[in-house]
């Protein structure tokens, strides 16, 4: 079974939470720019947190359902409609056969996820299904969705959650889904603050570099992408030229090339670089800074490791809590 | 090796960097190829990926999953004692074997518009060039920047150029290019700035095979020179045999 790609919008790929294990070969990771937003759509409809999502950007697609289906919509609120009437997200939707499923502009997130019951089963490159289009490497071969695109999922087998099954049956709605949501997968509002740990070469910094770093309002650049988000705002300068030998970079590297304006490393970012370094963003605030939108503006703010580190482990507790609440309410 | 011969420190909050020393050189280079090695073949768990470069090995994890042993310690500092106790432990000798690859290289034409540039910038005459990148003791440090990407080292001095100033926008897969005292192979049509003097058909990563690349960190390089006719004959065989006649 296929669901019919009819407008593929903006930028839609299919992503899971990245292809690990290939980064010495310098075979980039990629995956999820939200790694959050897609846990839970996947938790929504059942799904292991590592099957494969769309993510779908700004624009969102016009998909056609050739069969029933459970899916989930977390992350950016691009407006989903089925029939002209709102689809709701952060829950399971059994959608009816036939029923076309269309994102439109919206104003809050930059980027939703929509998982199905079982994923995308795009073939599996090098142990993940994300899309690294410069490479056509994975997802659906290796670029974003087209017009006339057939998305490979599983077939629906009903039974996981008897009550949509039930309200399906009984009605001529084209979807149903229950009342409840996930919560907090909400886009948070605009003057966001970004938590951000010392980076190695934090000490290369002049204290009044540091202090515009922090003290700053950064804006996202029209030219950010899936690699980097580009930001304006303050011109950072080390103390005198650094000799830099090229090593790892990971998500949330926040990087100044001598030009003096960050760049803060996302998902599709190189495995090596070589520019100083300044701060690395806690992983906890990257979904944020994932639906943050190019012009959208926002403020670091400096914590310790351990701060980052608690932050990130209390919300991995809230996930296996999130994941309890919605097997509770389907066995209903 | 000694205690004093590596540092542990976090790149943010869910990797962790052991660094070998501050100077680009072979012995350096060799303890990052081993540790990493080691610890591609004894994993830790938690750990997604592990990424050596010049001087440095990367541990990207999982910190959720860093849970041994209990205690009031952050995941970082868990995975910190436990990468010691491997370093104190010895990693020497799981370095993997240097092969010897072979690469041939159509120098000059087309794909490799400086090469008369860096012999005019080096007082030398194209084939002087040719002859002397192609007898320089090659070895592959590490793999990054793209999928595949070779920094290769052991660049005769006399061909140390700089970057050049504009960097170009488009350089096919396959060139080679020179700055400083590396050579590197391009993996995938990318932008760069470095001085092209010849392209291979050899393709240096291959996504269909694991490992997808044909060099890995520790191989010995020795680059031969073909002809234009061999290059678009080896083209279109699209010939993978590198190790052919070593």
């Amino acid at each position: 079974m296929s669901i019919e790609v009819i407008r593929p919008g903006l930028l839609t790929t299919v992503q899971d939470l990245g292809r690990f294990g290939y980064q010495r070969f310098g075979v980039v990771a990629g995956g999820v720019m939200d790694d959050w937003a897609p846990r839970l759509a996947n938790a929504a409809v059942g799904n292991d947190e590592r099957d494969a999502t769309l993510e779908i950007t700004l624009q969102g697609p016009v998909l056609r359902f050739d069969e029933p289906a459970l899916v989930a919509v977390c992350g950016a609120e691009l407006s989903p409609q089925i029939g002209g009437e709102p689809f709701p997200q952060g829950r399971p939707v059994l959608v009816r056969a036939g029923a076309v499923l269309e994102f439109h502009a919206g104003e809050n997130g930059c980027r939703a996820y929509l998982a199905v019951r079982g994923g995308f089963q795009v073939p599996v490159v090098m142990g993940s299904r994300s899309t690294y289009i410069r490479a056509a490497l994975g997802g659906l071969e290796g670029r974003a969705l087209r017009k006339g695109d057939r998305l490979p999922v599983t077939a629906y087998a009903p039974g996981w959650y008897p009550a949509l099954d039930q309200a399906l049956a009984a009605g001529g709605q084209p979807f149903a889904a229950p009342r409840w949501s996930v919560g907090f997968t909400a886009v948070p509002g605009r003057a966001r603050r970004v938590r951000v740990v010392q980076g190695p070469q934090w000490e290369l910094f002049s204290q009044e570099t540091r202090e515009l770093f922090l003290g700053t309002e950064f804006g996202v650049s029209v030219n950010s992408d899936r690699m980097g988000y580009r930001l304006t705002g303050a011109i950072l300068k080390l103390r005198r030229p650094a000799e830099m030998i090229s090593e790892a970079v990971t998500f949330g590297t926040v990087q100044v090339p001598p030009d003096g304006n960050p760049i803060i490393l996302m998902a599709d970012r190189q495995t090596t670089g070589g520019y100083p370094k300044i701060a690395h963003v806690a992983a906890v605030d990257l979904p944020r800074l994932a639906q943050t939108r190019p012009l959208e503006r926002f403020a670091f703010e400096l914590v310790t490791l351990a701060e980052a580190q608690e932050a990130y482990l209390a919300r991995e507790r809230e996930l296996v809590r999130i994941r309890e609440a919605i097997d509770f309410q389907r066995r209903q | 090796m000694g205690k004093a011969a590596w540092r542990v420190s976090p790149q943010g909050d869910r990797c962790l960097m052991v660094e070998f020393g501050q100077k680009i050189d072979r012995e350096t280079n060799l303890r990052a190829r081993a540790l990493a090695q080691y610890l591609v073949d004894h994993p830790i768990p938690g750990v997604l990926d592990v990424v050596p470069a010049f001087t440095t090995v990367a541990i990207h994890y999982r910190p959720e999953a860093i849970a041994e042993p209990e205690g009031p310690e952050i995941p970082f500092e868990r995975l910190a004692a436990r990468v010691e106790e491997v370093l104190e432990g010895g990693v020497e000798g799981a370095a993997p074997e240097a092969r010897r690859i072979r690469i041939p290289v159509w120098y000059g034409g087309e794909f490799g518009p400086d090469l008369a540039e860096v012999g005019r910038a080096r007082g030398l005459t194209p084939d002087e060039v040719v002859t002397i990148h192609s007898q320089s003791p090659h070895v592959v440090y590490m793999l990054g920047f793209a999928p595949g990407f070779p920094y290769i080292a052991g660049l005769d001095e006399r061909l140390a150029m700089p970057r050049r100033a504009t960097p170009r926008l488009k350089i096919p897969l396959g060139t080679i290019a020179i700055a400083g005292s590396q050579s590197v192979v391009y993996s995938l049509e990318t932008p760069g700035g470095w001085n092209l003097i010849g392209r291979t058909p050899l393709r240096v990563f291959t996504p269909d095979t694991d490992p997808p690349c044909l060099l890995r960190a520790g191989d010995a390089v020795q680059f031969f020179p073909i002809t234009r006719e061999q290059y678009y004959a080896q083209c279109a065989a699209h010939s993978s045999a590198a190790t052919e006649g070593v």
